[in-house]
């Protein structure tokens, strides 16, 4: 797939990988999968494999971070030099801290950061292998990570990316599409309480089709949450069915 | 007035609990008259309020709470304490000395030293500071022999059992002497070593199941079994 393929979308509507245009790509969420991390989550969409990481509360260090009236959040996000085809620094890039403030920002309005003041939590996020939408799917793992610590939230964060690619508005977009494509919609939600965290446009759509756009990306947070719904309750049910075989 | 879950029905953050006249309880929050849960966990409802028995929580200082801790740091005038919770806790050195604390005749580090491990009770906290333990009370102090474990701080009410039924069981089939640490590190002591492994056995299967029914039956018949084989030997 080096090469440039002249169109993103064959004359079925089919995309390259064989999609339907609001269809998602596979996608397998497992919880608490490291044992030295107080929450952990580990994300598979499509080609996208990413870990989560989640510390804390706990005091801040250094200590002059910490914030009298709540809770501080700290982000990492990082790329694996093997994420990519070519090989990239392990050193953060402006794109990398640029992504840690963003990822950071829309989780920020579901925790309850007034409630432990002087506190802080750290947040890991290690991208083993990139296919596109990596911010969304890094948002969709830490917050699973974050129910895993423990942390009260008011609702696990879905993200999931529309945009525009040839003519069409397709949901998800994947590396070359976003790379090829006419625009790039990530979007987060806390879909309980339908409030949007985070919502960013790269290139060019109008304003019906960024509407639609909206609505797609929408919708499959939606189909992310319930996934991440039952990932962070299988961890549990696997136990109680086990015991109930007895 | 609906409420949208079935008794004991596990709940993820965000979920919709109940709606209209109920009050908002342990690991919930309400907005709009609406109540969330904030945790996972198991849902509940008690009279009016909703609640939910998170899965995994970490342990909040509250005044009176019995924890278990291990010195940090020697400080001038006292201790530094760790309760394995978001703050560290602080211990003041006229409070063990039960006598005014005079930097020139009491040496700190010889009444307790960094690594040392103590049963202390929660003397105050609040937003602004740091938890202040105290140990003038019988029962608290230095921790001399027997065995540490950490659970997750939610799941020690499930190790009491109702009115203590689970752990007055489990020191009864296994002769052990054990302190509950509300911040969820326990102290088991017995005669030998070999029943405090069973003790704590049996513990760890509980915060393992501590979200099924008929868990003391369970636990009773796991550790006549264990002792058995123990005796044998």
């Amino acid at each position: 797939m080096n090469e440039k393929p002249e169109k993103l979308i064959d004359k079925k509507g089919c995309r390259l990988d064989g999609r339907k245009a609001d269809e998602l790509r596979p996608l397998k969420l497992e919880v608490g999968v490291l044992a030295n991390a107080d929450g952990s989550a580990y994300i598979e969409h499509g080609k996208n494999k990413i870990l989560a990481a989640v510390f804390g509360p706990r005091e801040m260090h250094p200590k002059h971070l910490s914030l009298p009236d709540r809770m501080v959040i700290r982000c990492r996000y990082h790329m694996a030099p093997f994420s990519v085809q070519e090989r990239k620094s392990p050193a953060p890039s402006r794109r990398e801290v640029e992504l840690s403030k963003v990822i950071r920002e829309s989780l920020e309005p579901s925790l309850f950061v007034e409630l432990y003041p002087r506190t802080g939590i750290d947040l890991f996020i290690e991208v083993l292998q990139a296919d596109g939408g990596t911010r969304c799917a890094s948002i969709t793992a830490a917050s699973l990570a974050i129910a895993d610590a423990g942390i009260p939230m008011r609702d696990l964060v879905a993200a999931c990316a529309a945009g525009k690619v040839d003519d069409t508005v397709v949901v998800d977009l994947f590396d070359l599409e976003d790379k090829l494509g006419v625009a790039d919609v990530p979007l987060a939600l806390m879909p309980n309480l339908n409030a949007v965290t985070l919502l960013q446009m790269d290139g060019i759509l109008t304003p019906e089709e960024f509407e639609q756009a909206v609505n797609m990306a929408m919708e499959g947070c939606k189909k992310i949450y319930a996934m991440q719904k039952e990932a962070l309750k299988n961890k549990y049910m696997a136990i109680k069915e086990e015991v109930e075989e007895e | 007035m609906p409420t949208f879950f079935e008794k004991k029905q596990v709940v993820t953050p965000g979920e919709l609990l109940a709606e209209g006249d109920y009050l908002a309880g342990e690991n919930t929050y309400m907005e709009e008259k609406k109540i969330y849960a904030s945790r996972i966990g198991l849902a509940d409802l008690d009279n009016k309020r909703v609640n939910v028995v998170a899965l995994r929580a970490f342990y909040v200082p509250k005044v009176g709470d019995i924890v278990i801790g291990t010195v940090k740091e020697v400080g001038f005038n006292g201790w530094t304490v760790d309760i394995k919770a978001p703050y560290t806790a602080l211990l003041r050195a006229s409070d063990v000395l039960s006598r005014p604390f005079k930097p020139q005749n009491d040496e700190l580090s010889q009444v307790l030293n960094a690594g040392d491990l103590i049963v202390a009770k929660i003397a105050s906290y609040d937003r602004a500071h740091d938890p202040q333990l105290t140990v003038g009370e019988p029962g608290l102090g230095k921790i001399t022999r027997g065995q540490i474990m950490q659970v997750t701080p939610t799941k020690i009410p499930r190790v009491i059992g109702r009115k203590g039924s689970m752990i007055s069981m489990i020191k009864q089939e296994t002769g052990c002497q054990i302190i509950l640490g509300l911040n969820g590190v326990i102290l088991i002591t017995g005669k030998s070593p070999e029943y405090e492994e069973l003790a704590m056995m049996a513990i760890k299967k509980i915060e393992e199941e501590s979200h099924t029914s008929g868990l003391t039956d369970r636990i009773t018949q796991l550790l006549k079994e264990e002792k058995a084989k123990l005796e044998e030997k």
